[in-house]
Formats: C-alpha cells, sequence, structure tokens
C-alpha cells in the first residue's frame, strides 16, 4: 500500500515537474511580451506542484529522500511521467495543445482528488484545481484563436492537435497501482474524466474550427519509466548540476 | 515597420483592502478575454488584487491639461465646502 | 531593472516658446509630475523616450543571460525562484514600454528600433552566464546596480516613468536578496562552490561598475537630464555609493574584489577603485561584446517565430467583431 502510494505520488509529482521544465524553456522566447509572463505563470503553478508532491513522496517513501532528490537524482526509467507532458515545445501551437489537453484532463481530475481519503493530497487538490482552471481557460482561449485566426495559424494548430493526440490516451490508464488506490478510495478512477474530457475537447476544438482526430492507438510506457527519445535530454539538462557536482548544497 | 499594431488596454485592478479599482498599467492585446488574462497575468503576480478592469485605452475621454484652469481652479475657492471652514467650540467635542 | 546612462541628449532645442518652456522650468522646479498630456520641449520627450525605451530594451534582453540558467538550476526552489525573477524583468519591460507609450511612440515601433539595432540597451547582458555562480553575481551585483540607478528615478519628473520604477523598484527587492543568498549558501557549502563564486565575481565586477555609465567628466547630458529631474544623481555618485555598499558585502561573502587599487579612505569612509576600462565599455556597447549578436539573434527569433501566433489573434479578433457586427445587423 505505502509502495503504491509513493508510485502514484511520484508519478504526479513528475508530471508537474516536467511539465514546469518544458515551460521554463520558453522564458524570454514567447510570440508576445505578455504570453512569456503568462507562460512564466503556469511554470510555475507547475513547480509548485511538483514540490508539494515530491516532498509528500519523500516523507510517504521514509528515506530522507527530499524533494530534490526525488527529482534531480532518479534516473531516466524511474520516472513515471505521462509522455504528454514531456513533449518538446515545438511551435507555440505544440504548446498549447500539450497544455490544453493536459488541463482539460488535470481540472476534473484535481477536482475529484479533493474527496481522497488522503488528506495530504485532497490539501494538494484543491490548490491545484484553481491553477488548473486557469491553465485550460488560457490555453482554450489559444486554441480558439489560433485554429480560427489565419490559415497558418490554423494549420500549425490542426498539426499540433493530431501530433499530440496519440498521448492523450494515456492519461486513462489504469494499471495494478492505480487500481489498488481507486479500490482504497484514495486514487481518482481517470475512466469516468474521459467523457467529460471529450467533451471539453470536443467544444473548444468545435469552435476553433479544428477536426476533432479519430479515436486510435494510444502510446503509453511513461507510467512504467518506457519514454520517448526526447526525455533523455530534458532529464541531462535538468539534472545537470546534481550530476556534475554531487552532494553540495545550492 | 509593417506588422500591424496590437490593441492598448488599460488596466485596473481592485485590491484586497476594498479600495475601488486602480489604474495599475496597461497591456497590449487582440481581444477583450486575452486583455483580461494579460492583466491578470502581468499585474497580479503577487496577490495584488481580487477584481480586474480592462478598457480599450482608445475608449478613455481626457480632459484637455490646457483647460486645467477652466476645469479645476473655480472650485478651489469654494473653501465653505470643507469642514475646516466652520468653527466649532472645542467644548462640543469631535463633530 | 536596469538603467545605463548611454542616452544623449538633444540640446539643439528649436525655437520654442521661451514662455513655455520657462513655465516647464517652473513646474519642474516646484516638484510638480509632468504628465504625457503637458505641453512639455521637445527635447525632454526625445530624451525620456530613448531613456525609458533604452531601459525597457535592457530588461527584455536582460532575459536571455538569466534565462539561459532556468532550465539547469540546481534545485526545484531556486528554479522557481529564477523563473519568477526572470518573468519580472519581462514585466518590468513591460511596464517600461507602457511608459514610454504614452509619448506617442507604439510598442510595435519600439521593438523595431531594437530588433534593428538602432537602439542600445544595456552592455552588462552582452556577457554569457558560464555557470550557476553567475546566476548568483548578476542578482547581487547587477540587480545591485540596477537598484542604485533605479531609487532616484521613482523621483523622476515624468508621472508615467516615476510610476513604473515605483513599482518596478517594489518588485525588484527580492531580486539582490536571492542573488546574495544563492552566493552565501555556495560559499558555505564547499571550497569549490567558493572558488566558482570567486570567479563568477572575477567576471562581472568591472562590467557592473560600468553600468552606471561613463565618468562624470566625460558624460554628455547630466547636466540636462539633471535640470529635467530626469536624473537625481550623476554616473560617479552613483558608482561610488553601489562601490561603498557592496565592498563589505563581498568581504562577508570571504571573496576579493578584481582590483589592486582598491581601499578604503580613512577620512572620506569611501571606497577608492581603480581605473575602469572605458574602452571596452564602448567596444562592448557599439556592438563587440562577448555576447551582442547572440542577444539580437534571439530577440529577432523570438519576434520572427511569433509574428504567426500575433497575426492569428488580431485575425481572431477582427473576425469576430465582423461575426457580431453581422448578428446585430440582422437582429
Amino acid at each position: 500500500m505505502k509502495d503504491q502510494l509513493f508510485a502514484y505520488v511520484l508519478r504526479l509529482a513528475d508530471d508537474a515537474a516536467i511539465l514546469g521544465q518544458r515551460l521554463g524553456e520558453w522564458c524570454g522566447h514567447a510570440p508576445t511580451l505578455e504570453e512569456d509572463i503568462g507562460l512564466a505563470n503556469i511554470g510555475l503553478d507547475y513547480i509548485g506542484q511538483a514540490r508539494a508532491l515530491y516532498t509528500y513522496a519523500g516523507e510517504i517513501e521514509g528515506k530522507g529522500r527530499d524533494e530534490d532528490q526525488l527529482c534531480f537524482l532518479r534516473h531516466e526509467r524511474e520516472f513515471s511521467n505521462c509522455l504528454l507532458v514531456e513533449q518538446p515545445n515545438g511551435d507555440f501551437a505544440e504548446t498549447i495543445a500539450r497544455e490544453f489537453f493536459f488541463a482539460a484532463f488535470m481540472l476534473p481530475f484535481w477536482t475529484r482528488l479533493k474527496a481522497s481519503r488522503d488528506e495530504t493530497l485532497a490539501a494538494i487538490a484543491a490548490k491545484a484545481e484553481k491553477e488548473a482552471a486557469y491553465h485550460l481557460r488560457h490555453s482554450a482561449e489559444w486554441v480558439i484563436r489560433l485554429g480560427d485566426g489565419t490559415g497558418e495559424s490554423h494549420e500549425r494548430m490542426q498539426d499540433a492537435v493530431e501530433a499530440l493526440w496519440i498521448y492523450t490516451g494515456e492519461l486513462f490508464e489504469v494499471d495494478d497501482t492505480l487500481a489498488t488506490l481507486i479500490a482504497d478510495g484514495i486514487a481518482v478512477d481517470p475512466e469516468p474524466i474521459r467523457t467529460e474530457w471529450r467533451e471539453t475537447v470536443a467544444r473548444v476544438l468545435s469552435e476553433a474550427t479544428l477536426a476533432i482526430p479519430e479515436e486510435g492507438y494510444a502510446q503509453t510506457g511513461g507510467r512504467s519509466g518506457i519514454h520517448t527519445e526526447h526525455f533523455g535530454h530534458l532529464l541531462s539538462e535538468m539534472q545537470y548540476m546534481q550530476r556534475a557536482y554531487p552532494g553540495l548544497k545550492w | 515597420m509593417s506588422e500591424k499594431a496590437t490593441p492598448l488596454w488599460e488596466v485596473f485592478i481592485r485590491s484586497r483592502t476594498g479600495m475601488a479599482h486602480r489604474h495599475v498599467g496597461s497591456v497590449h492585446a487582440a481581444d477583450p478575454e486575452m486583455a483580461l488574462q494579460a492583466a491578470r497575468d502581468v499585474y497580479t503576480r503577487r496577490g495584488e488584487g481580487l477584481s480586474v478592469w480592462v478598457v480599450p485605452s482608445s475608449a478613455i475621454v481626457a480632459s484637455d491639461p490646457d483647460e486645467k484652469g477652466m476645469m479645476f481652479e473655480p472650485t478651489g475657492t469654494k473653501i465653505y465646502r470643507h469642514p475646516t471652514f466652520y468653527e466649532i467650540p472645542d467644548e462640543v467635542g469631535n463633530m | 531593472m536596469y538603467t545605463q546612462a548611454l542616452n544623449t541628449v538633444d540640446t539643439a532645442s528649436t525655437v520654442e516658446d521661451a514662455e513655455r518652456e520657462a513655465a516647464f522650468q517652473g513646474r519642474i522646479d516646484a516638484e510638480e509630475k509632468i504628465e504625457p498630456n503637458d505641453w512639455m520641449p521637445e527635447a525632454y520627450r526625445k530624451t525620456l523616450v530613448r531613456q525609458i525605451s533604452q531601459h525597457a530594451h535592457s530588461e527584455i534582453v536582460g532575459m536571455l543571460p538569466e534565462g539561459n540558467w532556468i532550465t539547469r538550476a540546481p534545485t526545484l526552489k531556486r528554479k522557481a525562484a529564477l523563473l519568477a525573477k526572470v518573468q519580472d524583468e519581462g514585466g518590468h519591460g513591460l511596464y517600461l514600454y507602457s511608459a514610454a507609450e504614452t509619448l506617442g511612440v507604439s510598442r510595435e515601433e519600439l521593438t523595431e528600433q531594437l530588433l534593428s539595432g538602432k537602439a542600445k540597451y544595456s552592455s552588462i547582458f552582452n556577457y554569457p552566464t558560464l555557470t550557476w555562480a553567475d546566476i548568483g553575481a548578476i542578482g547581487w551585483l547587477v540587480d545591485g546596480a540596477a537598484i542604485m540607478n533605479q531609487i532616484p528615478l521613482c523621483r523622476c519628473s515624468f508621472g508615467p516613468y516615476s510610476r513604473a520604477m515605483i513599482r518596478i523598484c517594489k518588485e525588484e527587492s527580492f531580486h539582490q536578496r536571492q542573488g546574495y543568498e544563492l552566493l552565501l549558501t555556495m560559499c558555505r557549502s564547499s571550497e569549490e562552490q567558493k572558488a566558482m563564486v570567486q570567479d563568477a565575481l572575477n567576471r562581472w565586477w568591472w562590467p557592473s561598475l560600468m553600468m552606471f555609465g561613463p565618468s562624470d567628466k566625460d558624460s554628455l547630458h547630466s547636466a540636462q537630464s539633471m535640470a529635467w529631474k530626469i536624473k537625481r544623481f550623476t554616473n560617479d555618485e552613483l558608482r561610488q555609493k553601489f562601490v561603498d555598499a557592496t565592498v563589505p558585502q563581498a568581504h562577508f561573502l570571504g571573496l576579493t574584489i578584481p582590483d589592486e587599487d582598491l581601499k578604503l579612505n580613512e577620512e572620506t569612509g569611501h571606497w577608492e577603485y581603480g581605473e575602469i576600462d572605458w574602452s571596452e565599455f564602448a567596444r562592448v556597447l557599439k556592438g563587440d561584446g562577448p555576447c551582442n549578436r547572440q542577444r539580437m539573434k534571439a530577440r529577432r527569433k523570438a519576434h520572427a517565430e511569433g509574428g504567426w501566433v500575433r497575426e492569428a489573434a488580431l485575425a481572431y479578433a477582427e473576425k469576430r467583431a465582423a461575426r457580431r457586427a453581422a448578428k446585430s445587423a440582422a437582429a
């Protein structure tokens, strides 16, 4: 039970840390100054969530590992974030599509996790829910503008939606770890979120005059540490300092 | 430069203290929703506000500084509008 | 966050209404704020547009050297602080562009001036951030120098600039502290890290002193800017204040300032420093610093790659307005 809870909290922490890392790459390079500041706000929300979740994971594990040891000293195969969040920023459309697909899942997810029997998770969820609500609003408004903007933006947005679609199915994956915790009233069952997620996506994409991709093959593997090739590069950059100068205080 | 100008919006924030919305600055955005998001992202990063207004800068009608005299000086002599104009003996207490 | 006294003043004032000019100077002398729609001498307007926009450009370009380390910050706490700080700089650039815009130049024009290389920005951002200690050194020295420059600007005679500076100074109070605390942590953690900090100080010290601009004897503009209360202290006065504040802080960290001539004058209480290499300053300002080309390239790339996004947002707004107009016409 403890092992499963540790694994579960770590998944959530990894999702937040990796997406925060990706958004940090944008800083100073966004399409407008206003948006640069907006993307940084979202990145900061994720880093904050990651810190709370890693700290809690460390407590559950009970081996004295803190947030930084969990984030900067685990290997590629030990990370259990979903594949969606590790996808490269690409153009602005890809960043927005990634944010939109993820937030459309995370908002109903956090809302449900508030009812978790695990009080710490419930408390983290209460805070994260409000953040996710804004992430969804922000990304949905952009999906609509890019989809229904110019010919070029429509094409880029449609490409982004299609490129990332294959990674959205993983959000609803239930493995043994998750099944045990769902049965115990600790974790959220993602299956009922599927309908809500599809509705959100359909509503926004259709307002954006974008085509909704067909249900198809869902690429999974992130939860068991089988990542995409981008991931190793992300880690080597993110973990550089702790790897190059082990055991020091910063 | 050929780039089309993105409209300017004035941002007003009501702080936690219950004061009226106050002008804090401006942002550029193509439409009202984007302006509101930009205002939130730019001007409330430190918990400054509980409510945000955005107004197209072009919608603001301002008084002409050259008419300052006509507009604002006539009230300067209406000192009877101020409480200090009236003398009340100290014994009466606060009024 | 960073102003640098790069600007020259247009002294060639046209045949302006002498009476108005005298009245204007009278308002400034009486510490009244000048607002955008008020009458002002053309040279005052030009000086302000140039100074405020240079200041704004510096904030925006200044995001790049520090942004270089966001993805490599050694801890999550440091990552969050750095991202927030670099984001603040973007915000400060935005406030300053807005202040400049009240004088009748658009954001698009100002951006164009930066990207075309016509406008200048602070020379300090043309130096590279090579190690994590550089992030601390920038916070401590570069932000420290900026604060010295900026606090007097809160009382600048031009209302929108002064208001922007008040907001900026308030937000920036954490920047210098986070930098110094970062260095303190490193210096206390190990000799290896302390050596990294010393190396960063060696590289950032002199460029930081140059941030205050040319020495007073070579400065073209001080007198007029002081009379207009755009500037309140001379470059050398501010530089001296900075040195006096910073040297003891370096000693507290156990570091050596890379200046063999540095010594405390017991009588005046000031730290006297060696000769600044003004040829380096001029060279970097002219475009031949270690990173000038990379900085401009990065800004141009971001601007070019964001073009389709800005176009899309405008196109959508137009379409929607047209749709609404058609709808209400039909109703």
